[in-house]
């Protein structure tokens, strides 16, 4: 690997009682990387994102986060990583900035700094209207920006999110995104967790799917994509007038096609590279019309549905 | 260090902000003054010449219209004051979603619970002090007795036992607001516990003495105080008695030692000559009663600690 790993786990295990939460993970995340840990609730994320905040110890296994293990230094840890949790919460009867800045005194900021900083940062996340109104006027979406502020302003150098979008509406939760994919530009690794897909597709780089408590598979999405995709590399999806079998099989003759499969008039044709020209031309020739013919992209639910049949 | 001070500063100003803490203070001020009011109206009867501590009588007299003491009130807000200080400072955090992200900062996860304690206590201080000083200045000047040296002795000494009766309350509600994960739960457990310790203990305390030594009108004086001491003995076990005796050691020093039957005493005081303790010797019978107290605060303040810091965050 030619980057440096961030936050690196050999064999991570957590068991709750006879319930093994988090199995043997093996994680590496490289610097300034946004990663996304998906898997559907319950699949350990959240207690994996404890552990590296060394506010759950581990059962077994190692942890490293920028160097330091999250359960013998959990001080050091913490004094570079921002954590904001799933159902985030603020003190009600203080104000945006007042909460700010508690959180700045806890990181032993200086007053003045954290004045200087605390604004800014509201400015960023645009909150600076309401930043002397009291948080419990704020709605959901209001507060998960004020927590992107409140993770920002000890500059970590790795932040966590769990689950940033949940609960909020879609135009908060593209706010949100920004927010975060604005943060990966100025150099913070960032680790968030999701189960909802297509958000995380927009900004991360590379992702991880975590179901049972084990990491199934990890990479970018394009990666992912490939290996899930059984048979070939590429899927064309193809609109015929009449299919018929002679068509289906002058197709499968064409070199690189791996597979056809037809329903009604659509064909579906695995290959290993994008055969469109080859496959238009042969039904061009074929008494069949040309409907319509397109390129499947993965998407990452094509990945995560994929690897949820198989657990 | 510093996150121990942060947490310290905050809670302290989210003390002195909340309404609850205000509505009790103003309740307690006002008991205070009403009862001192009473007490300078009715000082002058029962004083004789050789009326020692004329200015501690301010605190101990009641009068007619409102027929409790200072301390009374104070044995029975201090309690209030302590389990409102202390019946929400950690579930209410984990309800709100403030635990896992304050812990997710540098700072030591004792000085959490360390600041918050620090800062319920140093509320209660500010309280006690000023209610004492307030009612001790409101008395001077009604009735024109300055106090003497050793008088202002044993209000400090008073003070401090107050102070620690109501930590030991505070810290009861601390324990109870870690183990209990609902604010309604703990401070509903608070409350019972206090109205048991105040109401019931020594009805219990007094059942039980009956049925191990029956007493009668014809009963012998040794089986009357063998009564006595038994009740006595289980009575204690409620803070409040502890602190009833220890007030009334300081305050009421011509009254002697409460364990050395005070129901004799209460026979007989009527032909003793008054013969005060000293200072000293007060601080000596109260010694017990205070040294539990401390313990039974350090007691729940260690459970509280010790479940906190080995209480994992969870997912869910």
């Amino acid at each position: 690997m030619s980057q440096q790993s961030i936050i690196e786990t050999t064999g991570l295990t957590k068991v709750y009682g006879n319930k093994i939460a988090v199995d043997k993970l093996n994680l590496h995340i490289n610097e300034g990387e946004v990663f996304g840990f998906l898997g559907p609730n319950g699949a350990g994320k959240t207690t994996t994102i404890l552990m590296l905040l060394g506010l759950t110890e581990s059962t077994s296994g190692t942890a490293k986060v920028c160097g330091y293990s999250p359960t013998r230094e959990p001080l050091k840890v913490k004094r570079v990583v921002g954590y904001l949790p799933e159902k985030v919460g603020f003190y009600e009867d203080l104000t945006a900035r007042q909460n700010l800045e508690y959180t700045a005194a806890l990181n032993g900021i200086p007053r003045e700094a954290a004045s200087r900083k605390g604004g800014e940062l509201l400015d960023m996340v645009g909150l600076s209207e309401v930043a002397e109104q009291k948080v419990s006027t704020f709605s959901h979406g209001m507060k998960q920006r004020l927590g992107i502020a409140d993770v920002m302003i000890k500059d970590p150098k790795v932040a966590f999110f769990d689950e940033p979008t949940a609960g909020i509406d879609p135009e908060g939760i593209d706010q949100v995104l920004n927010l975060i994919a604005n943060m990966a530009k100025q150099k913070v690794t960032i680790v968030l967790s999701s189960h909802q897909l297509h958000q995380v597709q927009k900004i991360c780089t590379r992702v991880g799917i975590l179901a049972k408590g084990r990491l199934i598979v990890q990479g970018s999405i394009n990666e992912l994509g490939r290996e899930a995709i059984g048979g070939g590399k590429v899927r064309i999806e193809v609109q015929v007038s009449q299919p018929t079998p002679k068509l289906i099989e002058s197709i499968r003759n064409i070199k690189g096609v791996t597979g056809v499969e037809s329903s009604d008039d659509l064909l579906l044709i695995s290959c290993d590279e994008d055969l469109r020209r080859q496959i238009a031309k042969v039904v061009a020739d074929s008494d069949s019309l040309l409907i319509q013919m397109k390129l499947e992209e993965y998407g990452l639910d094509d990945i995560y549905m994929k690897y949820f049949r198989e657990t | 260090m510093s996150g121990l001070m942060a947490v310290f500063w905050k809670e302290l100003a989210d003390h002195f902000n909340s309404r609850r803490f205000i509505i009790l203070s103003l309740l307690v001020y006002l008991a205070g003054v009403a009862t001192i009011y009473v007490a300078a109206q009715n000082i002058r009867s029962g004083v004789t010449e050789d009326t020692h501590f004329i200015f501690l009588r301010l605190f101990i007299v009641s009068g007619e219209t409102l027929p409790f003491s200072f301390p009374f009130f104070l044995s029975l807000f201090i309690p209030i004051v302590g389990i409102a200080l202390g019946f929400d400072a950690v579930n209410s955090e984990r309800a709100s979603g403030n635990l896992s992200r304050i812990l997710s900062q540098p700072l030591y996860r004792d000085s959490v619970i360390n600041g918050k304690f620090l800062a319920g206590l140093v509320t209660l201080s500010i309280l006690v002090v000023s209610i004492v000083i307030l009612v001790a200045g409101m008395g001077l000047r009604m009735i024109g007795v300055p106090p003497t040296a050793e008088e202002i002795l044993r209000l400090f000494a008073f003070i401090f036992v107050s102070i620690i009766y109501g930590a030991f309350w505070m810290s009861l509600a601390v324990l109870f607001s870690v183990f209990f994960s609902r604010m309604a739960t703990s401070v509903l457990a608070s409350i019972a516990l206090w109205i048991f310790l105040f109401l019931f203990m020594s009805m219990l305390a007094g059942v039980i003495a009956g049925a191990v030594v029956p007493i009668d009108e014809n009963s012998s004086l040794e089986l009357i105080v063998k009564n006595d001491e038994i009740y006595r003995t289980i009575s204690r076990i409620s803070p409040n008695t502890l602190y009833g005796e220890t007030v009334q050691v300081l305050l009421m020093p011509e009254l002697g030692n409460p364990s050395s039957t005070l129901m004799l005493v209460s026979i007989y005081t009527a032909g003793m000559i008054p013969t005060p303790l000293p200072l000293g010797q007060s601080l000596l019978i109260i010694w017990p009663q205070l040294t539990t107290l401390i313990a039974l605060t350090a007691l729940c303040f260690a459970g509280s600690y010790i479940k906190f810091m080995r209480e994992e965050i969870r997912s869910t």
